[in-house]
């Protein structure tokens, strides 16, 4: 106790006479800190926006197109082009008990849809209830998603991207209003909460006017689908899925069960975990960066450390001429060192977490595309226990290597030293 | 050529009975090897200092009489021979059984003070003291006493640079006799100062002498060593002379 006690009291001699030294050292350190605590954070926000992004389209579902057929099949020749009906996608869901979701969907680009005097040009689909889980179209509080009832009866009720909702009617409430699309009026049940969506393949779902299947299919005539959207029991057996598709499809509309260009598929679950890899690549990356930083740093307080040994070879020499044992120079130069490091640490991290949280206040407060993109900056435990164990290790290695240095010289020479 | 004279003033190269030695040094050498060159600093050195024994080590600049203190205050170690100080072997001690022994044993003087310019008088007089581990009342009364002992008792809280030379040597001084060592090892201690501060710690010195102390005082200055009652004299790394000072006795 008596022997760290007078470690604290050289400790703090030295610290007042090392004070503008300190200083510098103590920036060098929080400036590395608060660089990896910015570059890990908002690696994290990035990772966080990435994950919720690619779910932003949906989770684990399978977005099917019709292609064209690269093979001959039963007579047929190859190069013809497929096309789906809405009787396909009943015939999935009977055929495949593993489907836990489908709908068909139809689209129809450059819709006029009027609500007041605004005017606008919209995407309108039409597709099934069960489109809104498939592809996480959740609507706001006051609102509903289209249901069995609109389907069957062939409503004219449409459910508002969020965009959409604002264009036409700004911050006023738009459900319960009747738009008109295409000069038809359609009673507006529920608008889109706000989500993150990375994918897309009809345009950004916050844009799209939707509407019942059957309102669509008797309003504009068409028959033939723009895609399907399905999802199995189990993401995970997607690839199994798949197959069944190609079989099931392939004995309706007569093309080879094999033949991979008679369907176009988007598997999420697969282009989740592609972005999944992307964002842990970047995140390795910027906390390499970080932690590079945070190394210059630390290479400064070595640098410093070691301009303080030798600064104080002379008084190191007295204090070992009037009996300071070994741990008694190594002790308070570590302790330094360490304490140093902590100080610089502690304000990085304080600064780091003031930054990260006024971003994410001013991401909260903006519209801005650019910071909707880059995520919540967070600072997590993960963040906090990587700066700190990076801070330690420094701290003591910038320590230690000078420190040794010190005791490794006789007093005799030490006292010599001018 | 070592030559030993004993306190009696025999010149028989062994030393006189009496009681047991402070400094115990035979056939002491120390090389400095920078790798290309080897320079012999000091060689076969013998010396005994008894108890209450004031010696001084002359010699011209570059004789060795640096080196010969250095390793007397277990500042650096001999690179042949033995050395019992105050009973203790400690050629072969490691560096915190002689950080021990420096503490406890030896209190040093130097020339330029070496006092610690960031502290008060007060704490560079306490640090070997918090070394040694003394308890913190112990340690207070002992530095009162000592700065009482050398006339400063109202400049302890003055910092290094606040004092006269003379009176920072005084410091030194105090903090040399902080742990009451068996031996002073003072380096010319007066080389820095005026002529009056020099005879002030001069002073301070004899007055401890004939307090019962053991003083080794390194100097070049013949004025000063006359005033010692042992003079030890050393030329190119040997000692050549060793002798009772007279006009002292």
């Amino acid at each position: 106790m008596l022997r760290m006690g007078l470690i604290w009291k050289l400790f703090r001699r030295a610290a007042h006479i090392q004070r503008k030294r300190m200083v510098m050292t103590v920036a060098a350190i929080a400036w590395g800190t608060l660089s990896i605590v910015l570059l890990l954070s908002f690696g994290e926000g990035l990772k966080a926006n990435f994950n919720k992004g690619s779910k932003g389209l949906g989770e684990g579902i399978i977005v099917v197109w019709p292609g064209t057929t690269a093979k001959a099949f039963e007579g047929f020749p190859q190069g013809r082009s497929l096309r789906f009906i809405e009787e396909d996608v009943d015939l999935l869901r009977e055929s495949i008990p593993e489907i836990a979701l489908a709908s068909a969907e139809m689209r129809r680009w450059g819709n006029n849809v009027v609500w007041g005097r605004t005017s606008l040009s919209k995407p309108v689909a039409g597709v099934e209830p069960e489109y809104g889980e498939l592809r996480n179209q959740i609507p706001q509080a006051g609102g509903r998603f289209l249901d069995e009832l609109d389907e069957q009866e062939k409503r004219r009720v449409a459910f508002l991207g969020n965009k959409a909702k604002d264009e036409l009617f700004g911050e006023r409430e738009a459900v319960g209003e009747t738009i008109l699309v295409n000069q038809m009026p359609f009673t507006v049940v529920g608008v889109m909460k706000k989500k993150v969506q990375m994918g897309t393949y009809s345009g950004p779902d916050d844009n799209n006017v939707i509407i019942p299947l059957s309102t669509f299919r008797a309003l504009y005539g068409r028959r033939t689908l723009s895609d399907f959207v399905v999802k199995g029991e189990n993401p995970a057996d997607n690839e199994v899925l798949k197959r069944r598709l190609y079989e099931v499809l392939g004995g309706k509309l007569r093309f080879d069960p094999e033949d991979e260009r008679a369907l176009s598929m988007w598997d999420t679950v697969e282009s989740q975990r592609v972005t999944a890899n992307i964002s842990i690549g970047i995140e390795i990356f910027l906390g390499v960066i970080g932690a590079l930083t945070m190394v210059i740093g630390g290479v400064g307080v070595a640098n410093i450390m070691y301009a303080v040994v030798k600064h104080r070879t002379r008084e190191i020499g007295v204090q070992m001429a009037l009996g300071a044992r070994r741990s008694y120079v190594l002790g308070p130069l570590v302790v330094e060192s360490l304490s140093l490091t902590a100080l610089g640490g502690v304000i990085g991290i304080v600064v780091g977490v003031g930054i990260v949280e006024l971003l994410a206040f001013v991401q909260a407060k903006s519209n801005s595309d650019a910071l909707q993109f880059l995520g919540t900056p967070t600072f997590s435990l993960g963040v906090a226990a990587t700066t700190v164990l990076l801070l330690g290790a420094i701290g003591f290695l910038a320590g230690f290597f000078p420190s040794r240095r010190a005791v490794s010289i006789q007093p005799a020479e030490a006292l010599r030293y001018e | 050529m070592n030559l030993f004279v004993g306190r009696n003033g025999k010149k028989n190269g062994t030393p006189a009975q009496g009681p047991p030695a402070i400094i115990k040094m035979r056939g002491i050498g120390k090389v400095y090897d920078s790798g290309a060159i080897q320079v012999e600093a000091l060689c076969a050195i013998d010396l005994v200092v008894r108890p209450q024994e004031f010696v001084a080590i002359v010699g011209p600049s570059g004789s060795g009489k640096s080196t010969l203190l250095n390793l007397v205050g277990c500042l650096d170690t001999p690179t042949g021979g033995s050395y019992r100080l105050d009973g203790e072997e400690v050629a072969e001690l490691d560096v915190d059984e002689l950080a021990d022994i420096r503490n406890r044993k030896v209190g040093f003087v130097f020339q330029n003070f070496n006092l610690l310019p960031q502290i008060t008088a007060y704490e560079n007089i306490e640090m070997p003291l918090l070394f040694k581990g003394t308890g913190a009342r112990e340690r207070r009364e002992r530095v009162e006493e000592l700065l009482a002992q050398v006339g400063l008792s109202d400049r302890g809280h003055h910092k290094p640079t606040e004092l006269s030379g003379g009176q920072m040597q005084r410091v030194a001084v105090a903090r040399a006799l902080a742990c009451d060592p068996a031996l002073i090892l003072a380096d010319e201690p007066t080389g820095n100062l005026d002529t009056t501060s020099g005879q002030d710690v001069m002073g301070l010195f004899e007055g401890l002498s004939a307090q019962g102390r053991t003083i080794v005082l390194i100097t070049h200055d013949s004025a000063l060593a006359r005033r010692t009652k042992r003079i030890v004299r050393i030329q190119d790394g040997r000692i050549v002379e060793d002798r009772p000072n007279i006009e002292a006795a």
